[in-house]
């Protein structure tokens, strides 16, 4: 069953993915292994797809770096649920495909080392008995993501969703 | 009823009035790429299927890891050439300097433009009066590829500077009380505009370009300098780019600049600023000025000021890198070259330098760098307890001499 990895407020892309550890510095098959190296060096190791990202605040504050989101998509992350997110990772969660949901409720009720499963289309979030129901994106969002990423939409309709 | 700098700006592109809150998409003026993500962005165009749209509305340039340090950056760099000349596409090369001092140096930021680049440091456009913003690989390829960008028009935070800095203080330091006023997410999703009045106009676009730089650190999306002074002297600036007065702002700050301090940022977060005099004595090891906060003539010109005749304490390393080619010649021409290299300073080449923690000055495991650059998260430049505290050029250069985090008045004192 998918697992919660859980961090706290104010977690930067540097945090994310260091600098020193950009695709462009280690090869773009390695850098995935280095997410979370200074914070949590066992993540890479242990995390596995469909395991769910939680943040507190201002999550992903700092760099542009893609490649931090996307190192957490090639681990298999499929959704992060933050008390609130900084505006370019939101940005790139979304055009990666990630499902970013915002709900602080939701972060303070889970525990690191939870037991979840969630259904991204309804945002439904079940632990044991308990449901959690999730805001799900706004509808640009949900238009890109049902095609898979904003790039994916782009690449089939040539525009921007509702454009 | 008016509308904010940003209004102003994404109605024009967008060919509408548009408000805060509502979608757009609008052309751009200039996609910045710099050489970090650029292998991101080539795969991304690949996907598409698609080449650059406007290519001469295309830049990338080579400064995050200038000259490459190993062979991966080699590779990915030596990919950028033959991709720029491939295409049509600029590229500045390694020694041209840190992207955004390129960019306005080269003008391809200008009044009134959108400006987005791979480089969450983008909101320094805004001193000019660009809406500049920084992206991820997929929206700066999209851009790219489509001559346009898909943007929510934000609420602004008005941030008022008023009357002149003291002597010894700097716009580093009202940039840092700025960030410290709205925090790190204070600013999430909005513009800040920044209104100089009362004396704060005779900013120069260098102070500009550091206030609208650490304006990310408060989470903007674009930090607007409302164009005055030097800008309108540089710039044919647009007769609509101004805010109404009557505009709606979230929040209004004012700072008294007549009675700041200067500042540090301790670590790890941006916004832990405090005044110097808090922190002073704290050891240092080494001293990095430069980067796109601080990297400029006037910033080299106030670190020689301190330094001249005096030697860095043994034990610190004093790193110099000037944040452009253009930097550094008007350095070497004014004889600040040589003041600073007497005290015992490294140059390195212009670019970003170790900001970001990969090459030119990394460091060791409990070491402590002061700094003008404009981020000191943890393990930002080098081993995750390494501490970072980043302050204005004059007090960076004072503690390159002290050997301890103090200000040039201080050291005065216990010199004399």
């Amino acid at each position: 069953m998918p697992r919660v990895w859980k961090f706290g407020d104010q977690i930067n892309t540097d945090d994310i993915l260091p600098g020193k550890y950009a695709p462009f510095m280690v090869g773009e098959d390695r850098f995935p292994t280095f997410a979370f190296a200074h914070l949590r060096p066992e993540f890479a190791k242990e995390v596995r797809p469909g395991d769910i990202l939680v943040f507190g605040r201002n999550a992903g504050l700092g760099s542009s770096r893609e490649y931090a989101p996307e190192a957490l998509k090639r681990l298999g992350v499929r959704a992060v649920i933050a008390k609130s997110y900084a505006r370019i990772f939101f940005r790139n969660l979304v055009n990666l495909g990630i499902v970013p949901f915002e709900a602080e409720e939701v972060v303070d009720a889970l525990a690191d080392g939870d037991e979840v499963e969630l259904d991204l289309e309804r945002g439904v979030l079940v632990r044991g008995a308990e449901r959690f129901q999730l805001r799900p994106p706004p509808p640009f969002l949900l238009e890109a993501l049902r095609e898979g990423s904003l790039l994916d939409y782009y690449k089939k309709h040539g525009r921007f969703p509702g454009e | 009823m008016g509308q904010t700098l940003a209004e102003k700006i994404l109605s024009r592109k967008a060919g509408r009035e548009v408000r805060a809150g509502e979608l757009v998409v609008v052309e751009v003026d200039q996609v910045m790429v710099v050489d970090s993500i650029a292998g991101s962005f080539f795969k991304r165009l690949e996907y598409l299927e698609a080449t650059p749209r406007y290519p001469e509305r295309v830049s990338i340039v080579i400064d995050h890891v200038a000259p490459a340090a190993n062979l991966e950056v080699a590779k990915a760099q030596k990919e950028i050439r033959e991709w720029g000349r491939r295409h049509g596409i600029r590229v500045f090369d390694v020694g041209r300097g840190v992207c955004h001092q390129v960019l306005v140096e080269e003008g391809l930021a200008q009044p009134g433009w959108v400006v987005v680049g791979s480089d969450s440091h983008s909101t320094t456009y805004g001193a000019v009066g660009a809406f500049g913003t920084g992206m991820g690989a997929t929206d700066i390829a999209l851009a790219a590829a489509s001559g346009r960008t898909w943007l929510r028009v934000p609420e602004s935070v008005k941030v008022v500077f008023r009357g002149q800095l003291p002597p010894g203080v700097t716009a580093k330091d009202a940039a840092l009380e700025m960030v410290r006023r709205l925090t790190a997410e204070g600013a999430t999703y909005m513009a800040v505009e920044i209104h100089l009045q009362d004396g704060a106009e005779a900013f120069s676009r260098g102070e500009r370009m550091t206030l609208a730089n650490l304006t990310v650190e408060a989470g903007a999306k674009a930090g607007l300098v409302v164009p005055s002074g030097e800008v309108l002297e540089l710039y044919r600036v647009p007769d609509w780019l101004y805010p109404d007065p009557d505009a709606t702002y979230v929040q209004e700050v004012e700072i008294d600049l007549t009675r700041l301090t200067p500042r540090v940022s301790v670590p790890f977060f941006v916004d832990n600023v405090h005044e110097v005099a808090e922190v002073k004595g704290k050891r240092v090891d080494q001293v990095f000025i430069g980067t796109c906060t601080n990297g400029r003539i006037e910033d080299l010109r106030a670190a020689a000021e301190v330094l001249k005749g005096r030697k860095v304490a043994p034990g610190v390393r004093l790193l110099v890198i000037p944040a452009s080619s253009e930097v550094l010649e008007e350095a070497a021409r004014d004889g600040t070259l040589l003041t600073l290299l007497e005290a015992g300073a490294t140059i390195g080449t212009p670019g970003c330098g170790p900001c970001m923690g990969r090459h030119m000055g990394v460091l060791a495991p409990g070491e402590v760098c002061v700094s003008t650059s404009n981020r000191n998260f943890r393990g930002r430049m080098g081993a995750p307890d390494a501490e970072i505290y980043l302050v204005s050029p004059r007090v960076a250069a004072a503690s390159a001499v002290a050997g301890y985090l103090t200000t040039p008045e201080e050291l005065e004192e216990t010199h004399a």
